[in-house]
């Protein structure tokens, strides 16, 4: 765990960068994490990422590709198309959430 | 008289009754139970089978045998829940009334779900390990397979038994080398998950493990569909990924019923709170087994812990009383890693697994995060334990809650 300035935001991250304080997030935050990873937001980004972030309050965990395609209504293709190769990884780093991970 | 209804006699469902009925009173409160056949499985042996370590015998049990007197179980299809009368609807017609209702009918695979899968191919050149007819329909194959590329596809997350598709890994790295067939065998590991281990300290203890026996790791693979004809898997970003033998852990998914009773989430699994398994939209609903939301793996282990919580929930709360006791997401694994060894993990909600002794500090006899040759006897010896203790809701010496005593913390 470390500290990292973001958008002249102080915001605490994990070893590969991934935020871990759910309120340290904002748009602002958002953006400057997607130019990271050389993603310019659109409003098609900003609706899967508004989805995740909802999504996680109510449920308490980052929701699956499969989950922003049934429940957030944006289909796996385009997931790839707008956070190429990594989808489930580059949508948890861009919303602030944490990254799809196994049990061990 | 009261009535209780719990739907599915797999792990938890009998867990659950062979808990509650010693503790609600015969003249108060019926127990039934709803199962679609008479047989019990023990899931957990399904690995073997492919090997030959495991036949039929070893996992398949009248599941009369575990349901204590006083309990009434109903052989039949549930067609529907409806929350709003309290009944369920079985598909031969009968009706059954509730005042409390468990849902324990787990979660299942699914080849359906993925284009391509679910050919003339499957059971041929595509095998799977997760139903008892696909691992005895896979140890034929084996036994005369003479080598190629092996791929073990695990398709999308959750599935249940987590570690099992790499278990499976390395039994066959082991499989293969007694048959002196391995310089003949290409082993390759394609997940969706970042990679085979994804916790950090996990990641470090075990990370090498698949270097050291020489299995491929595709991760990040989203597959989009099965080529039966070509032999090779599709992904959504065009990464293609050839076989001779594909071993698929299929798409997992709760019943079908909970989503024609409007009761599930996207994969059928049913919204429950994470710390009591109530039901998000109901007062007289629970979940419990793989068939609940919860965020922490789907495994027998986590059933029994979360029943252990649930029994003193549940009589708290037919008494109008607060649920005072927490889940928090207890697992723990053994995680068979081949040549007579295996590891063990064990972890919660907020822990990641961690190296150190379980079940007493500091003795064990398990090793966390280590291979060795206890952990293996344990996972053999388990089988004893669930038929003859787990299943019958016998007192077992292990807290339910996760304990940080025998764990080592590190910076990882």
């Amino acid at each position: 765990m470390s500290v990292a300035t973001i958008a002249g935001h102080e915001v605490q991250i994990d070893e590969e960068g991934f935020m871990t304080v759910y309120d340290e997030w904002d748009e602002e935050v958002g953006t400057a994490l997607a130019g990271q990873i050389g993603i310019e937001m659109t409003e098609a980004h900003w609706k899967v990422i508004r989805f995740l972030r909802s999504d996680f309050a109510e449920q308490g965990q980052t929701a699956t590709i499969r989950r922003v395609a049934t429940v957030g209504g944006v289909p796996t293709k385009e997931l790839f198309t707008l956070f190429p190769k990594k989808p489930a990884k580059k949508m948890a780093y861009v919303a602030g959430l944490p990254k799809p991970a196994g049990c061990v | 008289m009261k009535n209780l209804l719990v739907l599915g006699a797999g792990t938890a469902g009998t867990m659950v009754v062979n808990k509650l009925r010693p503790r609600l009173a015969d003249d108060e409160w019926k127990i039934t139970v709803v199962d679609e056949n008479e047989v019990h499985h023990y899931q957990p042996g399904y690995l073997f089978v492919p090997f030959g370590i495991y036949s039929r015998k070893d996992i398949v049990k009248s599941r009369r045998d575990f349901m204590p007197a006083g309990v009434d179980l109903v052989i039949g299809e549930i067609d529907a829940v409806d929350a709003e009368a309290n009944t369920v609807k079985l598909l031969n017609g009968t009706t059954l009334d509730y005042d409390y209702l468990v849902i324990a009918t787990g979660t299942s695979p699914r080849p359906d779900q993925t284009p391509g899968l679910e050919t003339d191919h499957y059971g041929r050149t595509i095998h799977d390990f997760y139903t008892l007819e696909g691992a005895e329909q896979l140890a034929k194959t084996l036994e005369t397979w003479d080598g190629g590329r092996m791929a073990i596809n695990v398709i999308e997350m959750p599935i249940k038994c987590p570690v099992a598709p790499l278990e499976f890994t390395f039994l066959a790295d082991w499989y293969f080398h007694e048959r002196g067939i391995r310089d003949r065998v290409e082993l390759v590991y394609v997940t969706p998950l970042p990679g085979a281990f994804t916790k950090p300290v996990a990641s470090k203890h075990l990370g090498n493990l698949l270097d050291e026996k020489k299995v491929a790791v595709e991760p990040d693979y989203f597959l989009m569909e099965v080529d039966a004809e070509e032999q090779k898997l599709v992904s959504y970003d065009e990464r293609e990924v050839p076989y001779d033998l594909l071993v698929t852990v299929p798409v997992n998914m709760g019943a079908e019923y909970i989503a024609r009773s409007g009761l599930g989430d996207e994969l059928n699994y049913v919204p429950i709170d994470k710390r009591t398994f109530l039901s998000k939209s109901y007062d007289n609903i629970f979940a419990i087994g793989d068939a609940g939301n919860l965020p922490t793996s789907k495994a027998g282990s986590v059933a029994h812990f979360a029943v252990e919580v649930f029994t003193e929930n549940f009589l708290r709360h037919i008494e109008g009383l607060e649920m005072v006791e927490e889940f928090d997401g207890h697992a723990n694994c053994f995680i068979e890693s081949g040549f007579g060894k295996g590891m063990l993990i064990d972890f919660n909600y907020d822990t990641e697994p961690l190296p150190g002794k379980y079940p007493l500090p500091g003795v064990g006899p398990f090793s966390l995060l280590k291979e060795t040759e206890m952990n293996h006897w344990g996972k053999m010896m388990f089988k004893w334990v669930y038929w003859n203790l787990l299943l019958k809701g016998k007192e077992m010496p292990l807290p339910h809650e996760m304990l940080m005593a025998g764990k080592i913390t590190e910076n990882a």
